[in-house]
């Protein structure tokens, strides 16, 4: 930020209070653009969800509001503005209303030092990676606030639940962040980045077979912490109505949702950053890609695809999985993820001390934990395709299909069903 | 500064919208209160008891063992950051610190701790 102020202003040949009062402008810019760039995401990412729901579900999904249903989420936003602010008469006033902004500062305020590009990132904290950890903590806050303030047994039993459940997962996640800090020797998020290369074998992801265990120990810890199936048990709607939040409507119920749907893409982002290389472009390096504005844009759109894969992930496992229960919840939590959590840290430790960097061997571990990577990928692939042949189908990836014809078409339901109801109706009636 | 005005600012702005956006929703959504609207949702019958209740202490547990392993991971930060410089002290230190915390996880799961009835 404050090297962007300053060729700005040596450019324009600015100086004393007039710098200032661009550094102010420019600060104020970029925190109230990284704000609509989350609320754009965490908006689009509603709708993915919809949508990709929809294809699992074999049906269609929003795709009415605006082209291939992409403003469904405005239309949402709206009609949740127009709806009533109710607040129980037996709730706790004024913590009721406070929960749902803890919820929405807490994640929005994580953005802050999301390394989008190599300069696309409003503060590059020292401490980013504790910072994001910390900042994110506010959302427990807010959870166990709306649940205990809105005096109501749903409510009451999905706050602790979501309590219990984020502050237990934060263990192994903090831990399996931790191995990253360590081989890169900084908490700077464009440190972390910087550390790793362009190729996959370069990324922390395929360092060696522990950091790899340690990216899947983040991935199931992060999901635990986003509330999302299979570990939703605080908002688990067959158990708890909607848990904490079920005494919400309109804009309130937005702040959760939004901060529900904003959390996925931040854990993705994190992920990008910890595990898979960030904006790096493979074959180019870091210094290239500062002099060219071109080369930036690349980096831009390889981190947003990288995150956008992971949230895919995130939203297809909500739809594949049955939800936990909560003994076996906290069981894989202490007595699975945290132990090997510490492991891989002191395996990690280990591994630095025995092996040089740079080093054949080191190479050898890259090269071998990448192809290995690869082949778990591609068995994985090969059991996909097989059990939709196997099921006598074809694969449908387009996300953005508008519907098969005949089945979908609402003209064709129309004439079809449309002939139908009115006869009965002249039957009913006549 | 080292980029906590950012920090700051997007707090603020995070928090202003926010508020304005349930504000809007004052003055565009209907207000008509009545006594069953306000009550407690509990399925449509009329609540009852209250929501005041005990709850398991199960959770207590919970959060002494976050609290435990939270304090550590304060202490491992610092570390992992500096281990280039430490070296094999600060790695040997360090395995000592974790043997004792898993001495404790490991007593807290022989007391039960972790048994979830």
């Amino acid at each position: 930020m404050e090297t962007l102020s300053n060729y700005i202003a040596d450019y324009l040949e600015l100086s004393g209070l007039a710098r200032e009062i661009l550094y102010a402008v420019l600060i104020v810019a970029v925190a109230a653009g990284v704000f609509m760039v989350a609320l754009t995401i965490s908006g689009l990412l509603t709708l993915a969800e919809r949508r990709v729901a929809g294809r699992i579900q074999s049906r269609v999904g929003p795709n009415r509001v605006g082209p291939l249903g992409l403003l469904q989420w405005l239309a949402d936003g709206l009609k949740l503005i127009m709806k009533e602010d109710l607040v129980p008469a037996a709730a706790d006033g004024p913590l009721f209303r406070l929960a749902p902004y803890l919820v929405i500062v807490g994640v929005f305020a994580a953005f802050v030092s999301v390394p989008f590009g190599q300069l696309l990132i409003a503060a590059d904290l020292n401490v980013g990676v504790i910072y994001l950890l910390a900042i994110t903590s506010l959302v427990t806050v807010g959870v166990l606030m709306s649940g205990w303030a809105s005096n109501n047994k749903w409510s009451l039993l999905g706050g602790i639940r979501a309590a219990a459940q984020i502050v237990s997962y934060e263990v192994p996640a903090v831990l399996a962040v931790l191995s990253v800090v360590l081989l890169s020797g900084t908490l700077s998020m464009q440190g972390i980045i910087a550390a790793q290369g362009g190729w996959p074998w370069h990324w922390y992801l395929f360092h060696n077979p522990f950091t790899f265990l340690a990216f899947f120990l983040y991935f199931t810890a992060a999901v635990a912490e986003g509330n999302r199936t299979p570990f939703d048990l605080p908002e688990a709607e067959s158990e708890l109505v909607s848990g904490y939040n079920t005494e919400y409507s309109g804009m309130r119920f937005a702040g959760f949702f939004l901060g529900e749907f904003a959390n996925i893409y931040l854990m993705s982002a994190i992920a990008t950053t910890l595990f898979f290389g960030g904006w790096q472009i493979p074959g180019v390096t870091p210094e290239q890609q500062a002099t060219s504005w071109g080369l930036q844009l690349v980096g831009l759109l390889i981190f947003v695809a990288k995150a956008s894969i992971g949230c895919f992930v995130v939203i297809w496992l909500r739809w594949t999985f049955p939800r936990l229960r909560v003994d076996q919840l906290m069981s894989v939590c202490y007595r699975y993820l945290v132990p090997l959590s510490l492991l891989c840290l002191a395996a990690n430790a280990v591994y630095m001390l025995l092996i040089p960097a740079g080093s054949m061997i080191d190479r050898i571990i890259h090269y071998g934990t990448a192809a290995f990577g690869g082949l778990v990928g591609l068995i994985f692939l090969w059991r996909v395709f097989h059990h939709i042949r196997s099921v006598g189908d074809r694969l449908d990836l387009n996300v953005l299909a508008r519907g098969q014809k005949g089945r979908f078409d609402p003209r064709i339901q129309a004439r079809r069903y449309g002939k139908f109801r009115k006869k009965r109706y002249s039957k009913e009636t006549g | 500064m080292l980029g906590y005005e950012a920090v700051i600012l997007l707090l603020a702005i995070a928090g202003t919208i926010a508020v304005v956006f349930v504000g809007l929703s004052r003055f565009l959504g209907p207000r008509n209160l009545n006594e069953e609207k306000t009550t407690p949702y509990e399925c449509g019958v009329p609540p009852s008891g209250t929501a005041r209740e005990r709850f398991p202490v199960r959770y207590y547990i919970v959060a002494m063992l976050f609290i435990i392993f939270d304090i550590e991971v304060v202490f491992l930060y610092p570390w992992a950051r500096l281990f280039r410089e430490l070296g094999m002290v600060g790695f040997v230190e360090m395995i000592l610190f974790m043997l004792v915390l898993l001495v404790g996880l490991v007593y807290a799961w022989r007391k039960g701790a972790l048994e979830w009835e």
